[in-house]
């Protein structure tokens, strides 16, 4: 049950710290959401809220999710995911902040890397290549890729080009460094996946 | 101002504002931590280029020690600058002074510019100083 918030990828940028040292940090804006639906076990299976980030105009949401929010009495939102029941007294409509999280907290955060497009083995699955120069005519070919006789085919699985990036990864471990309560915005040490205005997950790391 | 302007700025110590410019000679207080020491270093040379990038804000300082020709790059938010004192104020009409690399000897001087009533009113770093508005008052150098 740990928790987690939606929020939104703002840039990269420097932190100095009290000694002087340079941390490069990535400014995240998180929060706040609001808690859209209570799943329980009674009634769903499982435990997990449903969030919402963003204001939406109401036009823009399709009528199920529009209807369902009017339902709850939700002002409506643009992101919805779903993260863990990590706190009992939250129910539908209550808000959640960027407070939850504190300074020196590890956390994951997920969200869709930039995307490469059409990428070669070396770019995408990080193969050496061959030399550069001196007559070298093996620069960032893939190589063989099947053998001779044996297996005299070409494996499942096999590395090979193709799209590259836009996926949805997660990077674990990343510290919090700061927290702008009043702003929603939180620092968040190293790079966290993804373009500028991207949105993302962040979740406290699981114990 | 977008957030990433907004969070930077609070990141600012407003005191670190700039009270030099391109081609001022200054002494940098540096402090250095050895071991569980801390002493500070002084730094004394021309600065050559400022360069604007929000709170990485950095700015090169250039100076002929034992006839080879060094340059430091400092943060100028850092916290371990303690102080950055200009000891004479350079004359010059460019941004970036890379020419002074290919110089040496007395051609390395800069005329010093006069701060008296008489000289141009906007461009005088009192001025500037004085306005107190931190990074968004002054002149984008390109």
């Amino acid at each position: 049950m740990s928790k987690a918030l939606i929020g939104k990828k703002i840039g990269m940028s420097e932190y100095f710290c009290e000694d002087g040292s340079i941390v490069p940090v990535t400014i995240c804006e998180l929060g706040p959401c609001v808690v859209v639906q209570k799943k329980t076990v009674e009634k769903d299976g499982y435990h997990s809220l449903k969030v919402g980030y963003m204001d939406q105009k109401i036009q823009r949401l399709n009528k199920s999710i529009a209807e369902d929010l009017k339902k709850r009495g939700i002002a409506p939102k643009q992101i919805f995911r779903e993260i863990d029941a990590f706190d009992e007294s939250l129910d539908n409509g209550s808000i959640i902040s960027c407070s939850i999280f504190a300074e020196n907290d590890l956390v994951e955060v997920t969200g869709v890397s930039k995307g490469k497009g059409f990428a070669g083995v070396v770019k995408r699955h990080g193969f050496r290549g061959g030399r550069g120069s001196r007559g070298s005519n093996f620069n960032r070919a893939p190589g063989s890729i099947g053998a001779c006789a044996y297996p005299s085919e070409v494996w499942k699985g096999q590395k090979m080009p193709g799209r590259h990036g836009t996926k949805t990864i997660t990077v674990k471990n990343l510290k919090i460094v700061k927290v702008f309560e009043d702003k929603n915005v939180v620092l968040i040490s190293g790079a966290v996946p993804g373009t500028k205005n991207s949105i993302i997950v962040v979740k406290a790391k699981a114990n | 101002m977008n957030t990433m302007q907004t969070i930077e700025k609070e990141m600012m110590p407003v005191e670190k504002t700039r009270n030099f410019y391109v081609g001022d000679t200054v002494k940098v207080h540096y402090k250095i931590v050895e071991g569980n020491r801390e002493r500070v270093q002084v730094y004394e040379g021309i600065v050559i280029a400022i360069n604007n990038k929000g709170i990485s804000k950095t700015f090169t300082v250039r100076k002929i020690s034992f006839d080879i020709g060094v340059e430091r790059v400092f943060p100028v938010f850092s916290p371990r600058i303690a102080k950055i004192e200009v000891t004479r104020k350079g004359k010059t009409r460019r941004a970036k002074l890379y020419f002074l690399r290919e110089r040496t000897g007395k051609s390395t001087k800069l005329k010093e510019k006069r701060t008296t009533a008489g000289s141009s009113a906007n461009s005088t770093p009192e001025n500037n100083a004085s306005s107190a508005e931190g990074n968004s008052s002054q002149p984008q150098s390109e």
